[in-house]
């Protein structure tokens, strides 16, 4: 790179960088965002369970 | 229900609106480096995701010191949060300099110190992850987190140091006259850039830790309920 003249084109590669980190990010906040949905649900059931059980 | 805390809520939107701005600085703010041309622009995001990474492996330090002091379980489910998010970050980290690489140095991966120390690094909290699995009971697994956690973290300044300390081809910016390919100097404007993603980066890690920190809070409350309601 030392000996050139013009600024090469690296565009494409800096598509891929930030794709891979925002991609990545998005992906792991996704990741927190199911496994909480998915508390919340299991939640609900033991919620209902317990309240079955008082029932009784 | 457990309603996610206001200041929480307040905090995802403010750290979202400054990623927003850190992307409008790295992208259109920051002048095209002459040399490399636009990919020299990951390398904004690129040590601000390392920065993420080694910040989170310093707080799971913490939080094990912390957590063998004072025996409360909540230090070792911030420590596990916390290495979650450092595991993800200096994933980033790595292949986007591979990316960087690529266009710079005309390869994907070279035997670096640098990039052999992140790797190794890398490894050894992807390893505080798995083993943790192995251990049933929580003050055990607790204990075993804090010890690996402190221990683990001698491997964070290594490689911090790295590129200071041995002969290694990956540019020095900051500390260092270093005129490998890659090497450049920084602009008002790139400089500003690429403070302002260090800020920004530094509330993403934050509201992460902290939504990561309440899953696991929540995952482990609704484990003793279910233990509690299946031995009555």
């Amino acid at each position: 790179m030392i000996l050139q003249s013009t600024t090469p084109d690296t565009f494409a590669f800096m598509v891929l960088g930030y794709a891979v980190i925002l991609g990545t990010m998005a992906l792991y906040i996704l990741s927190i965002f199911l496994r909480d949905r998915r508390i919340d649900h299991e939640t609900r059931l033991v919620e209902a369970l317990e309240t079955e059980e008082q029932n009784k | 229900m457990d309603p996610m805390p206001k200041t929480l809520k307040a905090l995802s939107w403010l750290t979202g609106a400054l990623l927003i701005a850190a992307l409008y600085m790295v992208w259109i703010y920051a002048p095209r480096e002459a040399v490399m041309g636009d990919v020299q622009r990951v390398f904004y995001f690129h040590v601000a995701v390392g920065w993420v990474g080694m910040l989170a492996f310093l707080a799971t330090a913490a939080a094990g010191v912390i957590y063998l002091l004072r025996g409360e379980l909540r230090w070792d489910r911030l420590a596990l949060s916390s290495v979650e998010i450092g595991v993800v970050f200096i994933l980033v980290n790595i292949v986007t300099g591979s990316i960087w690489a690529r266009a710079v140095w005309g390869t994907w991966w070279t035997w670096d110190p640098r990039l052999v120390t992140a790797t190794i690094m890398e490894l050894i909290y992807v390893a505080y992850l798995m083993l943790r699995q192995g251990i049933d009971d929580p003050n055990r697994r607790a204990r075993f987190g804090a010890v690996y956690g402190i221990f683990g973290f001698i491997s964070v300044p290594i490689t911090f140091l790295s590129i200071r300390l041995l002969r290694t081809i990956h540019p020095v910016v900051f500390g260092g006259e270093s005129t490998v390919d890659g090497s450049f100097n920084m602009e008002p404007e790139m400089l500003q850039a690429f403070m302002f993603s260090l800020l920004t980066f530094t509330f993403v890690f934050v509201t992460l830790l902290w939504h990561r920190f309440r899953l696991q809070t929540r995952t482990e409350q609704l484990e003793q309920r279910k233990m509690s309601a299946l031995s009555e």
